[in-house]
């Protein structure tokens, strides 16, 4: 049963990974190491769609 | 122990041969070769798809297991101790350390597109077999050693991009030659791309309701993100996935609305429509439309393709083209001209070769890859996927009847556009085929089939043929509207996103004059780069939808072999930095498919440049067409004196494009033999911009799989990350 658990939830995080939600559980996890307060998860985000702003990414054919 | 950076298992300690590991690959083997033995021998009896499907599979496993392997230990010498420059330089934006499967999967949805579904479409016209081959033996000894190596290459170099690396590897005037070649493939395939589109959206008011419906979707999508619930990707997706097949499957409703007029566009009407969406997209923020489509489309092309190997396995359809067709060999097929060799390598590119992954596995990919030894997974396996996908379209072109296959692929011009004519001119072909036939063909997608080239409409009709056997009749309108949907969603993106990279590099190359214009953020530059930059494509597919002779046939020859040109490229830079790097008794590797692309894409456009044939040449068809006008005659299929203008116009414009092709390739290849003779001379290596080696801490496993080995390590090193810094 663990084990299963284990692989749903392994599964559930690749697949925040691959849309990049993850990385708002990384900035809050790393904050709290640092004891920083975090900013707005609304900030956060346009943070990084401006990053993707500034680095177009070709789709191929 | 923060420093513990052995690789984990790499050979392990086993000794003596592993039996089941043995066993299983033989297997294996076996599987592959009967497979490869039925499609071989069978010669005019039902042949089920199936054995492509499996012989595909079984290649692709053998391949990955021994080539690429032997490629990344031997050739390369990945090294995982190693660190990657997304280890050294993490800034957590565009050099990131990400998981290998998440990479796997963000890599191929950027390389794998509509490509890899057009080109063999129109390659089953010479049959099953040559296809096949190609796309197999291709992918395995070219495609996906171009990309794994380029990518390899790239990461050793913190990223760099292909044109950087060939100026300062080769030289600065072949760079010159790679940026321009760069450049302009981007355009011919972004024309090529919307080409497609167009002509499977033109006099079809349930696709561009279908389609126009995904701009609000998108839109709603990105809103929501921004401002509602930031950030939440996956909830969205899943709504905007729901949104988009309600939007399929509306319409069946066209009519009903009263909306079948306004929406039967021409394709004349599409392209400006095509334009202005292409313009106004690539100025909005990304946020608001890019994003968001990206995620529905990185979901479909993920989601069909999964859907279009399980149909496949249940439907087990029978292919109905031969092994190999008269076309291959007399070279007057309908869907595009020319013989077997070289034109089914330059149609097949995407799915067996193709340089424009090139460019992917030089730009974003090596900066987020965590360990050296995922560049077999990410690049080879990544390429492999892709080759699958062109299997898998190959296999929906060829089970569908013969003369309704033709009746879709041949110009305007050739079938007359009505079910009569267009019997009449299959038959003429040697198949047999009624109007009746073509009638309830076209009634069981709610489309008209006549003439609808471009691959996306046969590909669609194929998919629906087999998804109706498979999931149940009935359904087989929503389905082949169901991969239009597809196919158009995830060009638009590739038009949007290619768009935006063209007016990057236009702005960044006009930059080294004027530097204010690089300034991404200075709304004159970009508009008016983004405007030069549709302007070039929405021009080049202004020729292509108004050919007489039809836009696919003159326009897909002309982007499969500057796709090909760019892999030569990329091969040409890889053969040369082996050899720069010490290696050149490993210089095959790349350098064998460097010279069969360059025999087949040299061949191809001296065809194309010099050929005395009026249907292959485009100066021969440019000179016939000038006599025909000078003798006040129409020319082929031209209805009148204006069409001859046109065609007289459009090929001598395309010769010049492809010869132009051509000396931008050879510029960059002889760059590299004098590199390769000085470096020969100077006792075997020269320096390279190779990054120098620092260790890595990080351990990840190396394959999709991780060993019992691997996970130890990795959760041994995880206890050590959490344990407090001393």
């Amino acid at each position: 049963m663990s084990l299963l658990t284990e692989r749903v939830s392994g599964a559930w995080r690749l697949l925040r990974q691959a849309t990049g939600e993850a990385k708002w559980d990384d900035y809050v996890a790393r904050c709290e190491r640092e004891g920083v307060e975090p900013m707005t998860r609304r900030a956060f985000e346009r943070h990084r769609a401006d990053e993707k702003e500034h680095n177009p990414q070709a789709r191929c054919c | 122990m923060s420093t513990s950076t052995a690789r984990p298992a790499d050979s392990g300690p086993r000794s003596g041969p592993n039996w089941k590991s043995i066993i299983i690959w033989t297997i294996v083997a076996v599987v592959g070769a009967v497979c490869w033995a039925v499609l071989a021998l069978s010669r005019g009896e039902e042949v089920s798809a199936l054995w492509i499907l499996f012989a595909a599979l079984a290649s692709y496993a053998i391949a990955y297991r021994f080539y690429s392997k032997f490629i990344a230990k031997t050739v390369l010498e990945v090294d995982d101790s190693r660190a990657t420059p997304a280890e050294r330089l993490e800034n957590g934006r565009d050099f990131d350390v990400t998981d290998r499967r998440v990479l796997f999967g963000h890599h191929f949805a950027a390389i794998a597109g509509a490509g890899p579904l057009v080109g063999p479409v129109l390659a089953a016209q010479m049959g099953y077999l040559p296809g096949t081959i190609w796309i197999i033996v291709g992918v395995i000894f070219a495609g996906a050693v171009q990309d794994m190596v380029v990518l390899f290459l790239s990461m050793r170099r913190d990223g760099k991009s292909l044109g950087q690396m060939v100026r300062e590897e080769i030289g600065t005037v072949a760079g010159i030659a790679a940026l321009i070649a760069v450049f302009a493939i981007m355009i011919i395939i972004l024309a090529v791309l919307a080409l497609v589109v167009v002509n499977s959206l033109a006099e079809s008011p349930w696709g561009v309701f279908s389609i126009g419906l995904t701009i609000p979707i998108a839109l709603f999508m990105g809103f929501y993100l921004r401002y509602l619930r930031p950030g939440r990707v996956l909830e969205v997706t899943a709504i905007g996935v729901v949104l988009l097949l309600m939007a399929i499957a509306g319409g069946t409703w066209v009519d009903e609305m009263g909306l079948a007029d306004l929406l039967t566009l021409e394709k004349e009407t599409l392209v400006i429509a095509l334009a202005i969406y292409g313009f106004v997209a690539s100025i909005l923020p990304v946020w608001m439309l890019l994003t968001p489509r990206d995620y529905l489309s990185t979901f479909m092309k993920v989601g069909v393709i999964v859907l279009l190997a399980f149909g496949m396995i249940l439907a087990a359809p029978v292919l109905a083209n031969p092994a190999v067709s008269e076309f291959a060999t007399n070279g007057q097929g309908p869907a595009f001209t020319g013989k077997l060799f070289p034109f089914v390598f330059i149609t097949i590119a995407c799915g067996a070769l193709s340089g424009f992954h090139a460019l992917i596995a030089s730009g974003t990919t090596p900066k987020m890859v965590a360990k050296e030894s995922h560049v077999r997974m990410i690049g080879y396996g990544g390429m492999l996927m892709e080759s699958f996908v062109a299997i898998s379209a190959l296999i929906a072109a060829s089970v569908i009847d013969q003369g309704i296959y033709f009746s879709m692929n041949a110009a305007a011009g050739a079938t007359g556009g009505t079910p009569e004519t267009a019997a009449a001119f299959v038959n003429g072909l040697g198949f047999s085929i009624t109007p009746a036939d073509l009638e309830a063909a076209a009634a069981s997608v709610e489309e008209t089939i006549i003439s609808r080239t471009g691959g996306a409409p046969t590909l669609a009709f194929g998919i629906s043929l087999i998804f109706t056997d498979a999931f149940g009749g009935g359904l087989a309108a929503f389905w082949y509207h169901f991969a239009i949907m597809f196919e158009a969603l995830f060009i638009l993106t590739a038009v949007d996103a290619g768009t935006r990279v063209g007016r990057f590099m236009l702005q960044d190359t006009i930059g080294n004059i004027w530097p204010r214009y690089a300034d991404v953020s200075w709304r004159p530059a970009t508009w008016s780069a983004s405007a030069l930059v549709v302007l070039a494509w929405a021009y080049m597919l202004w020729i292509g939808v108004g050919d007489p002779l039809g836009g696919i046939n003159q326009l897909f020859p002309l982007f499969g072999i500057a796709n090909q040109l760019l892999a030569a490229i990329a091969l040409t830079l890889a053969t040369a930095l082996l050899v720069k790097h010490g290696k050149v008794r490993w210089a095959w590797v790349p350098g064998v498919p460097l010279v069969w692309d360059l025999i087949t894409t040299m061949t191809a456009s001296w065809q194309k440049v010099f050929s005395d044939d009026p249907t292959i040449g485009y100066f021969a068809q440019a000179s016939a067409a000038r006599d025909a006008k000078a003798s006040d005659e129409l020319y082929g299929v031209a209805k009148t004196p204006a069409d001859v203008d046109q065609i007289i116009y459009n090929s001598t414009q395309s010769g010049i494009l492809q010869a132009a092709f051509a000396v931008l390739v050879i510029v960059v290849v002889a760059g590299a033999a004098v590199t390769v003779v000085k470096t020969l001379r100077a006792g075997g290596s020269l320096p390279t911009t190779e990054v120098p080696k620092v260790e890595s801490k990080i351990v990840a496993p190396s394959d999709f799989f991780a060993t019992k080995e691997e996970k130890e390590a990795v959760r041994e090193w995880e206890a050590s990350q959490k344990a407090p810094v001393s």
